[in-house]
């Protein structure tokens, strides 16, 4: 199990490490300019040269790419107006817009989207296996009907519609805005509010659809039957032997899923004007901030193997016919 | 199945069993019908099923495939849900009615005065849940015992139907079992709270040749100590031989034929039986051409008029009046013998069987 794990961090690593220097490479294929946005308009050409060799945009790309993930992994020098300035491992580089280290950029952001995220989990989670369950119990009847019509109209409007329309609508709810949970939970709280109800009842919808396939089909098995022969009482039967075995495939379900929303919140943090990673991703595209963006790829890709990796590992809890090796 | 060895202790234990038939019966099933009403109609699963069983006494249920062997059995514990199934009759088990029982009130009585233990050991155990575990709920469902003593009845079962090192293997996962094991596994688990009725749908289908003799030997092993009424489905002659006491033979949902087990095995009056008798491969001797029974079992959304068995039957011709097709026969003994009882218009059907089935026997 420990080897596995091992093994799987390894290749994990590989996967992070080919992910970078291929947004590396198509970054610099792609016809941008960076120090001349950075320079603007009454840019001279030896400041621009200034700039180009601050940012190392004058050294050949692989070299540029040998100093990114040096810097990675043990820390980097930057060189400008013959001010040194160390950067500290893991350094991505400066923002070439901000003028702020990527890394604590990201540590300012990614806070706010998994906090978006895990929240809006708890909310799809307990409200999609709760609906999910029973509609499975009361199968053909009109509650179950309602029920998994209910999430195909809420599935059938796109994301950032429901979005727009629970900050136009959910006026009740407390204003939205990102607050450290350290300093105070309860204003983290109340600002995220809305987010989660968001982000939670949009996949409620596909979540109730799951664990009601997952449950109708684990409710039929001969596991079940066994149970009840056994005069196991009923809501035992269907929450210790039919739940515990439907929860395993919404779990692979949603792992994958939990890795896609960390790095797709734009719409959750736009509109309800959270700065997380999705919004610092896309600040950096329009202004063709090449180490943020690279930064947010970073992020991605390792929340992409890492789920992978938890999931698998939580398979061997989750099922013991699971070996991992 | 088994060899010679095994049977003839086992011969001893029937002729024992056979004295205390007299008892009253433990298990008492009368007029009972199953139907499901589904989209295309309503499925007539078992029509008017009567039998009855003392305790000490094992009942064969045979029949090909569809004929309502397990329907009815699982109306025995309670099984079908209220909401798809419509049963009517009555099941008594120990002088108690269990039609019309409340959900709560079936609860308390499964795996208490009844159990059940079904054809496929490997999805019938929770995946999830280790084997003590599963035994050790079975138990404390019924029982306010400790984790531990309960643990401890688990691991004595578990001992009692031969799993070795059984202190070790309460612990186990259903998948580090093999079948047979998983299958004594299910025994112990049905048995762990001392049901006077144990009803064992095709225990042994699912398993190899050798083991299914195991399991055989288990059960009749444990019904001796226990002295409980055992209702045995099965599709193999050869099983029904070896352990039962009765036989009832199912077709479309009825009781086509019924008696001792020598009785039915050795003079069966009625067609459908001759039909599976020559069906069975020799066991033993040249290898006889086995004779399946012509066509197929019928639809239990409309089940044949008169006797269900008429389309299949090459006997229909001999009785006259075109009866089979228009009057459904009753359940009645049909020759000197009133313990045995067919359901079939056929004229002496005892002569008919000497005559014109038992030379083409292997
Ligand atoms: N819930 C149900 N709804 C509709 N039809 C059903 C239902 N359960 C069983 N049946 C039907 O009832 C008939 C009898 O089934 P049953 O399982 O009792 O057969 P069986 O004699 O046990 O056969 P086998 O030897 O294959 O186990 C079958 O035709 C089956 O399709
Ligand atoms: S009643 Fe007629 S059709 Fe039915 S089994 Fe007897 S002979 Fe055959
Ligand atoms: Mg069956």
């Amino acid at each position: 199990m420990l080897l596995y794990i091992l093994k799987r961090i390894v290749s994990a690593i590989s996967v992070v490490i080919v992910t970078l220097v291929a947004s590396f490479a198509l970054f610099f294929l792609a016809p941008t300019d960076p120090a001349g946005v950075i320079c603007g308009p009454r840019c001279t050409p030896t400041r621009l040269a200034d700039i180009e060799q601050s940012l190392n945009l004058d050294e050949p790309p692989l070299e540029q790419i040998g100093s990114y993930m040096k810097g990675l992994v043990v820390g980097r020098d930057f060189t400008s107006g013959g001010v040194t300035q160390h950067c500290d491992a893991p350094c991505m580089g400066y923002s070439y817009t901000l003028g702020q280290p990527v890394t604590k950029l990201l540590k300012q952001a990614f806070p706010v989207t998994l906090s978006i995220v895990l929240g809006g989990a708890v909310v799809y989670l307990s409200v999609g296996i709760l609906a999910g369950t029973i509609a499975a119990q009361r199968r053909g009847t009109t509650l179950d009907k309602v029920t998994v019509g209910t999430t195909l109209v809420v599935n059938s409007f796109p994301y950032f519609v429901l979005a727009l329309l629970v900050a136009l609508y959910a006026t009740f709810l407390p204003q939205t805005g990102y607050h450290s949970f350290l300093d105070n939970p309860l204003l983290w709280a109340s600002g995220l509010v809305a987010a989660w109800l968001t982000l939670g009842l949009a996949n409620a919808a596909a979540y109730t659809r799951y664990s009601r396939a997952s449950m109708i089909e684990s409710l039929g098995q001969d596991f079940v039957r066994t149970a009840r022969s056994k005069g196991v009482p009923h809501r035992r039967v269907v929450y210790r032997h039919g739940l515990r075995a439907a929860l395993t495939p919404v779990a692979t379900i949603f792992g994958i899923d939990l890795a896609f929303q960390l790095t797709n919140a734009i719409f959750t943090e736009s509109i309800f004007g959270l700065p997380g990673l999705g919004m610092l991703t896309l600040r950096a595209f329009a202004q063709y901030d090449l180490p943020t963006l690279l930064g947010s790829v970073f992020v991605g890709s390792v929340a992409l193997v890492l789920m992978n990796l938890l999931v698998d590992i939580a398979y061997t809890f989750l099922d013991p016919r699971v070996r991992l090796g | 199945m088994t060899d010679q060895t095994t049977r003839a202790p086992q011969t001893v234990a029937r002729a024992a069993r056979a004295k205390r038939a007299n008892e009253e019966p433990y298990l008492e099933v009368s007029d009972l019908h199953v139907q499901f009403p589904t989209a295309d109609g309503l499925v007539r699963a078992v029509q008017g099923l009567s039998y009855s069983l003392p305790l000490g006494r094992t009942l064969a249920i045979v029949g090909e495939s569809g004929s309502g062997k397990s329907v009815s059995s699982m109306a025995v514990l309670g099984l079908h849900d209220a909401k798809t199934a419509r049963i009517s009759g009555s099941i008594k088990v120990g002088g108690r009615e269990i039609t019309g029982l409340s959900e709560r009130a079936l609860e308390s009585y499964r795996g208490v005065d009844a159990a059940m233990i079904f054809q496929d050991p490997q999805s019938s155990l929770h995946p999830y849940f280790t084997v003590g575990d599963q035994i050790m709920e079975a138990y404390r469902t019924h029982r306010r015992v400790s984790k531990r003593a309960a643990k401890a009845r688990a691991v004595e079962m578990l001992d009692r139907v031969g799993i070795p090192n059984p202190r070790r293997r309460v612990d186990n996962y259903p998948h580090e079992f093999s079948g047979g094991m998983r299958q004594r596994a299910m025994i112990a688990m049905a048995l762990v709270n001392d049901p006077k009725l144990l009803i064992a749908d095709e225990p042994t289908t699912a398993l190899d040749v050798t083991v299914q003799a195991q399991i055989l030997d288990l059960i009749t092993d444990l019904q001796r100590d226990f002295g409980s009424a055992v209702v045995f489905i099965t599709h193999d002659l050869g099983v029904v031989a070896e352990i039962a006491d009765d036989i009832l033979v199912m077709y479309a949902g009825s009781a086509i034929e019924q008696g001792p087990v020598e009785k039915v095995l050795g003079t069966p009056l009625h067609p459908y039986s001759w039909g599976l008798l020559e069906s069975v491969p020799a066991l033993t001797g040249e290898p006889a051409p086995l004779h399946p029974i012509p066509g197929t079992p019928p639809s239990l959304l409309a089940v044949p008029s008169g006797c269900a068995f008429h389309p299949r039957c090459e006997f229909r011709d001999r009785v006259p009046q075109d009866r089979c097709r228009t009057l459904k026969p009753d359940l009645l003994a049909r020759t000197a013998d009133p313990g045995h009882t067919s359901r079939c218009h056929l004229h002496e059907p005892d002569q008919v069987f000497q005559t014109d089935i038992s030379p083409r026997l292997p």
